[in-house]
């Protein structure tokens, strides 16, 4: 198993008590595509970032079952988690205006990622990188290279994250809403970029965002995360037979092209889903 | 959830009226983030110290009458350099006049000048600033080479011109120190709202058909205040320090007067006998001068939090 | 080129509108009518120019060129204050749009003082029933206040004025989905109610189709065509650039 949560919770505390993010989710996968999906709030980030040891500090996290292939993370050392976060498991968020370095070149991050893991020359390095940027199709990657973040669009932005985080090989890759801030057209590439790196690489992918029907598409299987507890599991291409109300409801009330409406179908939350 | 009543009959019930998570009106939400601030300021044990130090400060000095009954002029050549005693808590001065009741009628003048300096430069720099940065263009531009022009004076060399073309006195002192204290305050207030000039909420603002002039005064300088707020506690200390010094150099009150800078100058030749004469002023300085930094840093983790 | 033969009854007339940013041309001759209670939408990737339009109409920028005639007057590039009694304008971004440090009582007070409406208090109260928020909510800050209830805040303060054009820039685009659904229908609702007209900007060809009649198509500063939302459904476009929208709608945003 790449992945394996059982009955994780995680809480947060605040002025005004205690609250419960995450409520008992679990979760495995081994080398396929998982999307987990929710609303702001739903705690679909929160999970993802639990594994890698990345909650601020006044979350408190615990669970019955916190493992990446088969090392038990619950309470890892932050020398541990370093053999792991960045090597062994990648991360993308969502805007690489916030998690590329301004100041800069891109080739000599992704050269410099490469090395902390690789070693090598500087010259490998760069080499490395060069392979790298052509790997996540960048049309001219030397070019692109001598280029800063900020002169960037932000779809390439997000090609050169892909590219920094592949560079250590790594079993996994964990990405938090990678096109939520991309146009549709550049929205669909990216996507499929990371579908055929997984699929070449044998790597493992967690997909997490708000677009149901987008994430279902491009997983094998998908977690529907509501008040901090999955209320369904489904597999991909198999939405319409969703059994659960909230996903169900989370369908119906998106406007579509295809079945017009004249007024939408309004989600009511029953408050039997925080419990069921 | 209860309906509070309209006006608190108890403490208790005050409490929860500014807690409401519902205010029935505006005054009663506006009253409610006041308390939430004061709230935050008071978890701060080196806020809260400052704040009644500043307090204790201003307190003792208006009621200095009430405390002493010696005058601060009254000289006693018999009885000078004395230690401090049960007569004389703090000692006496190089002219037998009490060290205590000097020390609490200087404090009148120290903070009037800070409180007269403050009263005319931060309403000064905060317009300054905010027609600049929401005007932007030509009238942005000349405000803000004024302001240059007034921040490369060096502070005391500005006052010690004053005092050579008007006469030595307090007044100089708070005009010298105005006329160099302000431009930092239009500098952040047109930092502010050149940040905030492009939001949307203010974009909203322009959208109701409102002239400028309302939209700077009545939605950007509430804004800008906050920041201010902080950066004039701040600059207490350094503007109480520049008094003093002032005082020292014999440009700002002058003797009898006891400003707490001209007590150390007409006393630092007995720093090493008779040391308490010339410390406690300093001492009073200091004091002061640090209160106004734990309140200032306390007032910016509440008001000015990187989370906004 | 538009089915609008009737022009004079046109509410909103732009023709060869023209805008620049320095140097760069972002907005390249765009020329479009819309009806009176018709909504007009205007559909294009980031950086097509369609956000820009609206900001020029609405008289935030006003470095534009060409002519633009509202609800029958040729506007300039400064408009007055009775222009902001027929046009308003809904923003983006709900944890922007609201001043931080006002209650909303007082954000929504702000367009009744300045153009001298009378019985304020009543007209507030109106106002947050008619889009659904509860009264508790009038004295709280906007940072109490969750998305979707900030959005509405937006939409009660653009239409306390009374306006009768209701320009809309990408109003549900930073929502959950299920709160989108309803301030989709809550705009339904009170276009019909108030018979107003918009004009509607999104990257979004689901929720444009969903609540306009006339369809913009930009991309790079031009509008490249115009069509009814029906033929954009079906399938019955011109441009290869509306076709490649509408396919990559239908093959990421539906659920079958």
């Amino acid at each position: 198993m790449l992945v394996d949560i059982k009955n994780l919770h995680i809480t947060f505390a605040t002025n005004s008590g205690n609250v419960d993010a995450v409520r008992g989710v679990s979760l495995s996968l081994d080398k396929e595509k998982f999307g987990i999906v929710g609303e702001s709030g739903s705690g679909k980030s929160l999970t993802a970032r639990c594994l890698m040891n990345l909650l601020p500090a006044s979350a408190q996290c615990r669970a019955d079952t916190l493992a990446f292939d088969g090392i038990d993370l619950r309470n890892a050392s932050e020398k541990k988690m370093r053999q792991i976060r960045g090597k062994r498991v990648g991360f993308i968020l969502q805007d690489p205006k916030y998690s590329l370095n301004p100041v800069m070149p891109i080739g000599k991050q992704v050269a410099e990622a490469w090395h902390t893991h690789k070693g090598g020359s500087k010259k490998q390095a760069m080499e490395a990188a060069i392979d790298l940027l052509d790997q996540v199709r960048i049309r001219d990657p030397h070019k692109v290279a001598q280029r800063y973040a900020h002169e960037v669009s932000g779809g390439m932005g997000q090609r050169v994250m892909i590219a920094m985080m592949l560079a250590p090989d790594p079993e996994l890759m964990i990405a938090d809403e990678p096109t939520s801030a991309l146009d549709a057209t550049v929205q669909a590439e990216i996507l499929r970029l990371l579908d055929d790196l997984v699929s070449s690489r044998g790597m493992g992918l967690i997909l997490i965002s708000h677009d149901l029907p987008l994430v279902s598409k491009f997983c094998d299987r998908v977690a529907v995360m509501y008040a901090g507890r999955i209320v369904e599991t489904l597999q991909a291409g198999d939405l319409l037979n969703a059994q659960h109300p909230y996903t169900r409801g989370l369908l119906e009330c998106l406007p579509s092209l295809k079945h017009p409406r004249a007024r939408l179908p309004v989600l009511v939350r029953d408050e039997a889903w925080k419990t069921s | 959830m209860t309906t509070l009543p309209a006006i608190p009959q108890t403490r208790a019930g005050t409490r929860a009226w500014l807690l409401a998570d519902t205010p029935h009106t505006r005054t009663q939400a506006v009253w409610g983030r006041r308390y939430r601030l004061w709230l935050g300021l008071r978890a701060n044990p080196l806020a809260v110290i400052g704040l009644f130090t500043v307090l204790l400060v201003l307190i003792i000095s208006i009621c200095a009458p009430l405390l002493t009954s010696y005058d601060p002029g009254t000289q006693d050549l018999a009885n000078r350099l004395a230690k401090p005693s049960a007569e004389h808590w703090l000692g006496t001065d190089e002219l037998g006049r009490d060290t205590f009741s000097r020390i609490l009628y200087g404090g009148r003048i120290t903070l009037g000048m800070v409180i007269t300096v403050v009263a005319i430069v931060a309403p000064l720099g905060l317009l300054i600033g905010c027609v600049a940065g929401y005007t932007g263009g030509l009238l942005d531009r000349i405000l803000m080479r004024i302001t240059d022009i007034f921040l490369a004076f060096p502070r005391l060399i500005l006052a010690l011109a004053f005092v050579a073309a008007l006469k030595p006195g307090i007044e100089s002192a708070i005009l010298a120190i105005a006329l160099t204290a302000w431009p930092p305050y239009a500098r952040l207030a047109r930092a502010e709202t050149m940040q905030v000039r492009g939001t949307d909420y203010i974009a909203a603002c322009r959208l109701t058909g409102a002239t400028s002039a309302r939209i700077i005064w009545r939605h950007i300088m509430p804004l800008c205040v906050p920041s201010l707020v902080v950066r004039i506690t701040l600059d207490m200390s350094s503007i109480i320090i520049t008094a003093a010094s002032l005082g020292f150099l014999g440009m700002g009150a002058q003797p009898p007067s006891p400003e707490w800078g001209a007590m150390i100058a007409t006393a630092r030749r007995f720093l090493f006998e008779e040391w308490w004469v010339p410390l406690i002023p300093a001492v009073a300085i200091f004091v002061t001068s640090l209160a106004f930094n734990f309140l200032g840093d306390g007032l910016r983790d509440v008001l000015d939090p990187k989370g906004r | 080129m538009n089915a609008l033969t009737e022009k004079s009854n046109a509410k909103i007339i732009l023709d060869n509108l023209r805008i620049s940013f320095g140097d760069t041309e972002v907005v390249k001759g765009v020329s479009f009518a819309v009806a009176p209670g018709e909504c007009f939408g205007i559909v294009g990737e980031s950086g097509s120019g369609k956000s820009t339009i609206l900001r020029a109409l609405v008289g935030l920028n006003q470095a534009w060129s060409g002519s633009m005639i509202i609800g029958g007057e040729a506007q300039l590039p400064v408009r007055q204050k009775r222009f902001y009694r027929r046009v308003q304008m809904v923003f983006q971004d709900p944890y922007g749009s609201l001043h931080p440090r006002q209650t909303i009582d007082r954000i929504l007070s702000e367009p009744l003082i300045v153009h001298g409406f009378l019985n304020i208090e009543k007209r507030i109260k109106d106002a947050l029933s008619e889009v659904g928020l509860p009264q508790a909510v009038r004295f709280r800050f906007p940072h109490q206040l969750s998305g979707g209830q900030r959005q509405r805040v937006a939409i009660a303060r653009a239409l306390i004025s009374e306006p009768e054009i209701l320009l809309l820039d990408e109003p549900t685009s930073a929502l959950d989905v299920s709160v989108q659904a309803e301030i989709l229908n809550l705009l339904t609702d009170l276009r019909e109610r108030r018979k107003l007209t918009y004009i509607l900007v999104s990257h979004n060809l689901a929720v444009v189709t969903h609540l306009c009649t006339r369809i913009g198509v930009m991309i790079g500063g031009e509008m490249v065509e115009l069509l009814s939302a029906d033929d954009l459904r079906s399938g019955h476009v011109v441009h290869p650039h509306t076709a490649e929208l509408r396919s990559l709608s239908l093959s990421l945003e539906e659920p079958d």
